[in-house]
């Protein structure tokens, strides 16, 4: 279980500010759980996209956007709507949001932080990481985290270190900064990386009071009790 | 406001080398390296921690050579430290008389001989600039004024025959925009690939030094194109220094180096000698390339 919030929505939109039609993915797993993702969250968002003035090409949900061969199969399917869109916004946990950029190429643009793992241990769905930063960075990069794909985890591009595409720690891992900058080459949004990125709020790694009280935060609790009971 | 600054904005051709501290207290060799050159260059760097190998401090061997009279480049690295000790040290540095800047990303720690250390990288190098400018500006990068402030000459480095070149151009010219005063570059080998790169920087109008890392060996040579991101020896120089006997190839090596300056002088501003302990001929290298 992955918790997440749902951004501010200044901060939507200025990730969407130079896109008009917007094709929306929502999670039907954890994120649905914390009303972030789900059909009831989509639909609220679409609306107030819609207030700000963006169209919305179009609105799935799929069931756990961490497993790419679901997203691949939902997407394809709706790919005549999603050719079309500006950009993709997905609902849903970091690692969501990675898995359909790695299925798609197209900008993807995060509607959550992820802030917690709880629940479940012992489970990575897939390649994609998610340190649940607190403060998604997926939007400026579409879809490559850099916390987790850079193994410096750097916020405004690459260092000097990558050899032909490669980390300068690990010849066999690619550098997260090549990929980014290839894909946004690929996408046309180079422009992207042009702004400078504050130093990151580690502050926001510790879950808000919103997030401690619910009780998957505090499932082992819970499920203690009840065996006690 | 420091030789360096001057000079560069003066529109000056400056020249600048580099020391590298050692690993413990035994501080002569580095020091004479330093008055071998100190009569020929505008400052010397002083790397910190380099290679991510423990050493002593940068900021103890910058003060040391300005005891000496001599004006170092005070080259800091986000690896080891957080936001709080990096504005701390940089402070600590303006009061022992350090007043250039260099802001690097740091090699990783897995490649240094504390392998199992935690890597910091709490800013990265671009915030690094801009927390420099915010202590110039007389607060800390989080807005607190300070009692009295720095007025640090900071740059930052770029990788020229970087491949592709243009995630190099973009951070470059986000390091501009957070307050780099000027750059020294990674190892340059090629002056049509130094030349190209140039023209695409020369809109951003802040000075660039070409770097030159000294070639010890065709062995060097090839261990840096296999290893060592954006340095590209082509086969030609590769060549020209196996075909040395060995008891030439120092002499080699200077020829190659000034021969690679005397190219390029015409197109940036300065030229930064990485001669990794071979600081005796730095002052050949200066003469054969007319400076």
């Amino acid at each position: 279980m992955i918790l997440s919030e749902q951004k501010p929505m200044e901060e939507i939109l200025e990730l969407l500010k130079n896109e008009k039609n917007i094709f929306i993915i929502g999670c039907d797993g954890c994120a649905e759980v914390c009303k972030t993702g789900g059909e009831e969250a989509c639909s609220k968002l679409k609306s107030e996209l819609e207030k700000a003035g963006k169209k919305i090409a179009g609105c799935i949900n799929v069931d756990f956007l961490c497993n790419k061969v679901l997203d691949r199969l939902r997407i394809n399917r709706n790919m005549d709507v999603i050719k079309d869109a500006d950009s993709i916004l997905v609902l849903s946990c970091g690692i969501g949001v990675q898995a359909v950029g790695a299925v798609i190429e197209k900008a993807v643009r995060p509607a959550n932080n992820s802030v917690f793992v709880g629940g479940f241990q012992g489970l990575w769905p897939s390649e994609e990481r998610c340190e649940e930063c607190g403060q998604c960075y997926l939007g400026m990069t579409s879809g490559i985290c850099p916390i987790t794909a850079c193994t410096k985890g750097l916020l405004n591009g690459p260092c000097g270190g990558a050899l032909n595409g490669m980390c300068e720690v690990d010849k066999e891992k690619e550098c997260g900064w090549h990929n980014i900058y290839e894909r946004l080459n690929k996408l046309g949004k180079l422009g992207d990386m042009d702004r400078f990125v504050e130093a990151r709020d580690y502050k926001k790694m510790m879950p808000g009071k919103k997030v401690r009280n619910s009780k998957f935060y505090n499932i082992e609790v819970e499920e203690e009790e009840t065996v006690n009971e | 406001m420091s030789k360096l600054s001057e000079a560069l904005k003066n529109k000056k051709f400056a020249v600048t080398s580099e020391v590298g501290p050692p690993k413990g207290m035994n501080i002569d060799t580095c020091i004479e390296d330093a008055e071998l050159i100190k009569d020929l260059v505008t400052a010397i760097n002083v790397t910190d921690n380099q290679s991510a190998v423990m050493r002593i401090s940068s900021t103890a061997i910058c003060h040391k050579l300005v005891e000496k009279g001599m004006e170092p480049v005070f080259q800091m690295v986000c690896r080891d430290r957080n936001r709080i000790a990096l504005q701390s040290d940089m402070l600590g540095a303006w009061l022992l008389g350090i007043e250039n800047v260099l802001c690097l990303t740091g090699d990783h720690n897995s490649l240094g001989d504390h392998p199992g250390s935690r890597p910091v990288f709490d800013l990265d190098s671009v915030q690094l600039i801009k927390a420099i400018s915010d202590l110039n500006g007389g607060h800390d990068m989080v807005g607190n004024e300070l009692e009295g402030s720095p007025d640090f000459f900071h740059g930052a480095v770029v990788t020229p025959e970087s491949d592709p070149v243009e995630p190099q151009i973009i951070k470059m010219k986000k390091k501009i925009d957070a307050g780099a005063k000027f750059f020294q570059t990674q190892a340059v080998y090629s002056p049509e690939v130094f030349e190209k790169f140039m023209n695409k920087v020369q809109k951003f109008n802040v000075p660039v030094m070409v770097g030159i890392v000294v070639l010890k060996s065709a062995g060097m040579a090839k261990f840096m194109n296999a290893n060592v991101a954006g340095v590209n020896v082509p086969e030609a120089i590769v060549k020209e220094m196996a075909d040395t006997p060995k008891e030439d190839r120092a002499k080699k090596s200077v020829e190659i180096s000034a021969r690679i300056i005397r190219r390029v002088k015409s197109m940036c501003q300065g030229a930064h000698i990485m001669p990794l302990g071979w600081d005796k001929h730095v002052p050949a290298i200066l003469e054969q390339a007319e400076l």
